[in-house]
């Protein structure tokens, strides 16, 4: 009957479809090019950071090219979105490694997307660099390092470190209040790493609260905080809720210093918050647009110049330099052999990059230095850089 | 009784063969593993179709929280292997018994509530099941439980997927299944007529409950994390998109929506939106044109011997 | 100077309470509206508050309208809208089962927000604060322009809206619709122009409400209607739905439970516990706290 044949032929459709596209990643490996795998959040809730991660990757190999390649070949790559979904991400890298054969893979820029994905670089012996992703778990697990995981950012441990010694030292404060994003490995692992250090200097925490991502209201927990007169508010989350958060504590009248980490790096957060809610607030970042070192300053030139004038956040310049890495290890391999490469990767030493010199650790870190940057009038300034100890 | 038997024989033979073409294919690699992988996800959404089905197409009870159940499967599943270090046949048999039984604690108090308050209340148990898994650390809290093995293989996920198919196909032709169906067309006539509606209610989403449970446990095994991020609202429309495809009340529909909307979604996996943006028409469409969806309310085989044997009903 | 803090805590979040449910009673208004005339829960509606945000915002940006002229405009814009789909997705499907209406509802839903998505892209965006950034400070009690804005405005619209249902003939004609419409036509009443006019009001609210919230919290993005659009539906069911003082009480009651669970609990229960709410009273009072239970007969 008619609707047997309809049924059959959508059935039919939806197979030769997928069969074709399938067909389409199956064709011989170009050996003129070395295919660098992308598995990035390009939609959903991290967004920002993966798109500009995209943004300074391909500035830095529109570079490279120009100059001719790696070892005489063009670098090519292939870019997977996983929607900011730990599922999609074990997805993308399966699809990168088994269909389009790459040689290493970057990205993604969240830590829960990493840890999904290492079990299948492991499995396939094929390197992971993780660029801003800062949980210290990505390279070590239980003690042991993880021998195909990288990454081209400080590790959150050297974050919250940083941070508690600016509460401690700069701010001078007896007691501070918590306000983290229980959604995120992220803001709860820097939130831990605070809440230690703080107490082994006898600074107590008053307060302790949570939020999810997505959220809009503070209005409840902020008052909460209040109530009990914290010296400082701190809201190692992304910018999207920190943002609502300084502006709604400002009007509730919590008027102490508001400190964050690198996660408030973005153009949202003065936009939503407003100028004046931003006065006397810090956070730790990876690098300033405003660095006055030549190399951050040619970089943010370029880029500018790349991408209509959008100034470059820390997830384009970290992105950039990890590329850098990546190719530099690529060259001192002589070849696009994966394991090749992996030892390469481990064995970084002194590399100039844009933002300074870059050693890999044993735990596969590179020492990377940090710098606060301090909102006045809406705009950022550096207020002091720290060097990795 | 010799005819049905012979059927069945049969029909697993041809199972078995499937099997075989399938599983070498994979263990020589003339199956890429982008293949296999979706292959195993369609195995997985029969399971979940199929039991969806029983809920909401056979007993007519519109159930909007399925993820909830699968969660719940796939958590408890994967306690016991993670935390437990039990193996993958213990972690089955836990995590069906455990989504079931909240099947049973979800299907009984909601059982005066109608259309679309039932909707609505079965979402917003689904999403109870979220949050409240999402706020407790000792399985991974909003970081997901990470670390799980990969002991799904393609023989556990087709197996399962033949033994959820049989047992709610027989489940469907048995007196209870027709008491279900009573319950759908119109139930204050099926409790004039002396069906315990409250017994089949309950069983229904029992039952339906005890098969995501289970796809929750294979779903969790074959991709190393559990993550609240998996079971939201939108995985348990994912599910309804393809019951409604395939057919309210078609085993068979459920089986080839799951087939031709996982390879839809892995087509479209590069754009999101677009992928979201087709269910949405799909379910628009198919409600107003063609409510019965592709296959309707009959079954596959009955149409075929239908039509070998003249059109007699 | 301690019990001072816990009951000004406890004032503060009432207000913050009320505020929130303000917002909440403004989108489940037009819920309740729809609901009581032709019995479909319309899960497109947090979706029109999600266009009705964005058209404000880009009135607001793109053409320069001062905001109560750019939340006009939305408001007729998505009045239009509302009035389509219902002619496209749901008319159709007025004598099917109720499943299909609410499965074609869920479609709409999605087709709004991926739609919005794939258009808009996903990032939000910022919306400046056009209801001002007034603050009062009542002996410790922190309060808003923006809030009372709100407030002021949901309650004017109640008031409206139920003097329209009581008092004119339009109204008597929609409740003689979610009556019975066969006897309503009957009567010389056109059920499809009625059911229209309804779609229409209550897409207007809802677009004023994704206005309002967008001014109030500065950021939109195309999935900020789901959250409200499921709240807004527990608090006109809490009320009893179909009744609009009903959606205004069951708005306010949500928003202070929701501040108190944030403020003495956690806030990550804050969901949790408003769908509790939903089951529960689903379970214990389906009519709501207002409403008359209406038996069903064969």
């Amino acid at each position: 009957m008619k609707s047997k044949k309809l049924i059959c032929l959508v059935a039919v459709v939806a197979m030769l479809t997928s069969l074709l596209s399938g067909c389409g990643q199956q064709s011989a490996n170009d050996s003129n090019v070395i295919k660098i795998g992308v598995n990035m959040e390009m939609t959903g809730g991290a967004a920002t950071y993966g798109t500009a991660a995209v943004d300074g990757l391909k500035l830095a190999v529109k570079e490279v090219n120009a100059k001719g390649g790696i070892n005489g070949k063009k670098v090519e790559l292939v870019i997977v979105d996983n929607k900011s979904d730990a599922a999609e991400s074990t997805n993308a890298i399966t699809k990168l490694i088994t269909d389009d054969k790459v040689c290493a893979v970057f990205g993604p820029a969240t830590t829960s997307a990493v840890l999904a994905e290492i079990q299948v670089s492991e499995d396939n012996k094929v390197p992971i660099l993780a660029p801003l992703a800062t949980g210290a778990i990505v390279t070590v697990d239980k003690g042991a390092v993880r021998p195909f995981a990288f990454r081209a950012c400080f590790i959150d441990p050297f974050q919250g470190k940083v941070l508690a010694e600016f509460l401690k030292k700069d701010l001078a404060v007896k007691n501070v209040a918590m306000l983290v994003d229980n959604s995120s490995d992220y803001s709860k692992g820097i939130a831990a790493v605070i809440t230690e250090d703080l107490a082994k200097s006898g600074v107590t925490v008053v307060a302790n609260e949570a939020y999810l991502q997505k959220d809009q209201d503070f209005k409840a927990t902020l008052t909460k905080i209040k109530a009990k007169n914290p010296q400082a508010l701190v809201v190692p989350g992304y910018a999207e809720e920190a943002a609502k958060i300084v502006k709604q504590a400002r009007e509730l009248g919590i008027t102490c210093p508001i400190v964050g980490a690198d996660g408030w790096d973005s153009p949202i957060l003065v936009e939503v918050a407003g100028a004046k809610n931003m006065n006397n607030t810090y956070f730790t970042n990876h690098y300033s647009s405003q660095d006055p070192d030549p190399a951050v300053r040619k970089f943010v030139e370029d880029f500018k110049a790349e991408y209509n004038g959008k100034e470059p956040s820390f997830a384009a310049a970290i992105s950039y330099d990890g590329a850098y890495l990546l190719f530099d290890a690529i060259k001192r391999a002589g070849s696009a052999d994966p394991e090749k490469i992996t030892a390469a990767l481990a064995n970084t030493k002194d590399l100039q990059l844009m933002m300074g010199k870059l050693s890999m650790d044993a735990n596969h870190n590179p020492l990377k230095s940090a710098v606060i940057i301090e909102y006045k009038d809406g705009k950022q300034s550096m207020k002091t850089k720290i060097q990795p100890n | 009784m010799n005819k049905m038997l012979k059927r069945d024989m049969f029909v697993l033979g041809i199972c078995a063969v499937l099997f075989a073409l399938f599983q070498l294919g994979f263990t020589f690699k003339i199956i890429g593993s982008f293949w296999q992988l979706n292959i195993i996800l369609v195995c997985i959404n029969i399971i979940l179709a199929v039991s969806l089905n029983l809920i909401n197409g056979y007993t007519g009870q519109f159930s909007l929280g399925h993820a909830g159940f699968m969660a719940i499967g796939a958590y408890v599943g994967a306690i016991c292997t993670v935390k437990l270090a039990l193996p993958l046949v213990v972690a089955l048999i836990a995590g069906a018994l455990f989504a079931g039984f909240v099947g049973l604690l979800i299907g009984l108090p909601t059982l005066r509530l109608k259309g679309d308050y039932l909707a609505i209340a079965t979402l917003g148990f689904g999403e109870i099941i979220r949050l409240t898994v999402l706020n407790i650390p000792y399985i991974g809290g909003a970081s997901g439980l990470t670390g799980i093995p990969r002991l799904t293989t393609f023989a556990w996920v087709f197996w399962l997927m033949i033994l959820t198919v049989f047992i709610i196909k027989n489940l469907i032709n048995s007196s209870a299944g027709r008491a279900c169906i009573a319950v759908r067309e119109n139930e204050i006539a099926a409790e004039a007529m002396g069906v315990n509606t409250t017994k089949y209610k309950v069983m229904a989403f029992t039952v339906g409950a005890v098969f995501a449970g289970i796809a929750g446990v294979l779903f969790a095994h074959y991709f190393y994390l559990v993550h609240p991020s998996s079971f939201t609202f939108m995985k348990s429309i994912d599910i309804l998109t393809i019951v409604v495809l395939g057919g309210l009340g078609s085993m068979a529909g459920s089986i080839i929506g799951a087939i031709v909307l996982t390879f839809v979604s892995a087509v479209l996996a590069s754009y999101a939106e677009w992928r979201m943006i087709i269910y949405a028409v799909l379910l628009i469409v198919v409600m107003i044109f063609r409510p019965q969806g592709l296959l309707g309310d009959k079954d596959l085989t009955e149409r075929i011997l239908n039509r070998l044997k003249g059109g007699k009903r | 100077m301690e019990s001072n803090s816990i009951v000004m805590q406890i004032v503060q979040q009432c207000v913050n309470g009320i505020m929130l449910g303000s917002i909440y009673a403004l989108l489940a208004l037009g819920y309740t509206m729809v609901y009581g005339i032709i019995r479909l829960i319309n899960f497109a509606h947090g979706d029109i508050f999600m266009v009705g945000a964005y058209v404000c915002f880009f009135a607001i940006t793109t053409f320069h309208l001062p905001f109560f002229a750019a939340l006009i405009v939305a408001m007729i814009l998505s009045a239009a809208l509302g009035v389509l789909i219902e002619k496209i997705a749901y008319k159709p499907l007025r004598n099917a089962p109720r499943i299909a209406v609410l499965i074609s509802a869920i479609g709409v839903s999605l087709l709004l927000e991926y739609g919005g998505v794939a258009l808009l892209t996903a990032q939000p965006r910022f919306f400046p604060p056009a209801l001002g950034e007034v603050i009062f400070d009542i002996g410790g009690i922190i309060i808003n322009g923006p809030q009372i804005i709100i407030l002021a405005v949901s309650v004017v619209l109640m008031i409206a809206l139920t003097y329209v249902i009581k008092f004119t003939t339009v109204g008597k004609a929609m409740r003689a619709v979610s009556f019975d419409a066969e006897a309503a036509s009957l009567m010389g009443i056109n059920p499809n122009r009625i059911i229209s006019a309804t779609f229409a009001i209550g897409s207007a609210l809802a677009a004023a409400a994704g206005g309002l919230i967008g001014a109030y919290y500065n950021s939109i993005d195309p999935l900020m209607g789901v959250m409200p659009g499921i709240k807004a539906f527990v608090a006109a069911v809490l009320g009893g739905i179909g009744i609009m003082p009903g959606a205004m009480l069951g708005g306010v009651i949500l928003g202070v439970v929701e501040s108190f669970v944030s403020g003495f609990w956690s806030s990550t229960y804050r969901d949790v516990v408003a769908f509790a709410i939903l089951i529960i009273i689903l379970i214990v009072k389906p009519a709501g706290l207002l409403g008359k239970y209406r038996g069903e007969k064969v």
